[in-house]
């Protein structure tokens, strides 16, 4: 059994149902030459790249099925080819990779950003759930960059809340662990900057931030 | 007396150490690469559309081909473009 999946672009300027009545009639159609449908994947109306048939979107739909050797392809591509609602279509085999990889979209296991697929990367290696509840991104605080909130985060200061009650004595220890480049830096405002943070008052925090460089209080010495 | 650790230099002295440019694929074990999904292909071709080579992404050859294959696809169905300017 081969698995295919055959993606097409729809006109967007169909009157009402029409896009939807167009897929469903190539679903029935695969259907009745011996394939089963696996899924049916609305992507939506979406920017075109550049303009088709001098439209500059369309609806795409993408249909997997499986079949034992694809013999009604042609016939589906012949009718796509000779269909005025079909703006393009991409009939392809999917290797057990691609299954795969469909699957676990489906499943939600891929996200449709890569940038979830790399975070669940993450989260996996360090197995450790309890850090990603309810947590902050501390960089958002002047002075502290990816590396010092990764400390801190690994330190259980994960929360905006957290940094909040903690002294910057406190904080300077767990920096101080981080190596000789973390002794610079000052933790003096970022439990005043954290508090605004965890209360929501952002523009607050933000004229805040423009008087500091890198988390120390400017102005002090004038 | 200074300890090796407060030793301050003028310039960064990793500066001129080019990071070594690896295989994101063989890396994080990805197998398949979707043609549907433009915003992930777009790291693979430069502002003009064209394919990037694999001196500046470091795939394998075995993935760069397939990176080739799924930007093709993709430009065939509108999701890229097959000439732009300024795409990034």
């Amino acid at each position: 059994m081969r698995q295919y999946e055959i993606t097409f672009i729809i006109d967007p300027v169909l009157p009402g149902d029409e896009a939807n009545k167009a897929a469903k009639s190539y679903e029935t159609l695969l259907s009745e030459e011996g394939a089963s449908i696996v899924n049916v994947d609305n992507m939506g109306l979406k920017q075109l790249a550049y303009p088709i048939n001098k439209k500059n979107s369309g609806v795409y739909k993408c249909i997997e099925f499986q079949s034992e050797h694809g013999a009604m392809i042609p016939k589906v591509e012949l009718a796509m080819r000779r269909d005025e609602r079909i703006m393009r279509f991409l009939t392809v085999k999917l290797d057990k990779y691609a299954v795969k990889y469909n699957e676990d979209k489906r499943n939600g296991l891929i996200g449709s950003a890569k940038k979830s697929k790399d975070s669940d990367k993450k989260d996996s290696k360090d197995g450790k759930p309890a850090y990603r509840v309810a947590k902050d991104d501390l960089t958002l605080i002047e002075g502290v960059g990816p590396k010092a909130s990764k400390l801190l985060t690994t330190a259980g200061i994960n929360t905006y809340a957290k940094l909040s009650g903690a002294t910057p004595s406190e904080i300077k220890e767990i920096l101080s662990k981080g190596g000789p480049a973390f002794k610079t830096m000052d933790p003096g405002t970022w439990p005043d900057q954290a508090q605004l943070a965890a209360d929501g008052k952002w523009s607050q925090l933000n004229a805040m931030k423009e008087k500091l460089v890198g988390g120390k209080a400017i102005g002090e010495e004038e | 007396m200074a300890s090796r650790d407060d030793i301050k230099f003028l310039s960064n002295p990793n500066l001129g150490k080019d990071k070594k440019k690896y295989c994101r694929f063989k890396k994080f074990g990805i197998k398949h690469i979707d043609y549907k999904d433009p915003d992930f292909l777009l790291q693979f071709i430069n502002p003009q559309g064209k394919l990037l080579p694999r001196r500046i992404t470091g795939n394998s050859l075995k993935y760069q081909k397939k990176v080739a294959v799924a930007v093709k696809r993709a430009r065939h169905l509108g999701l890229v473009p097959y000439v732009a300017d300024l795409l990034k």
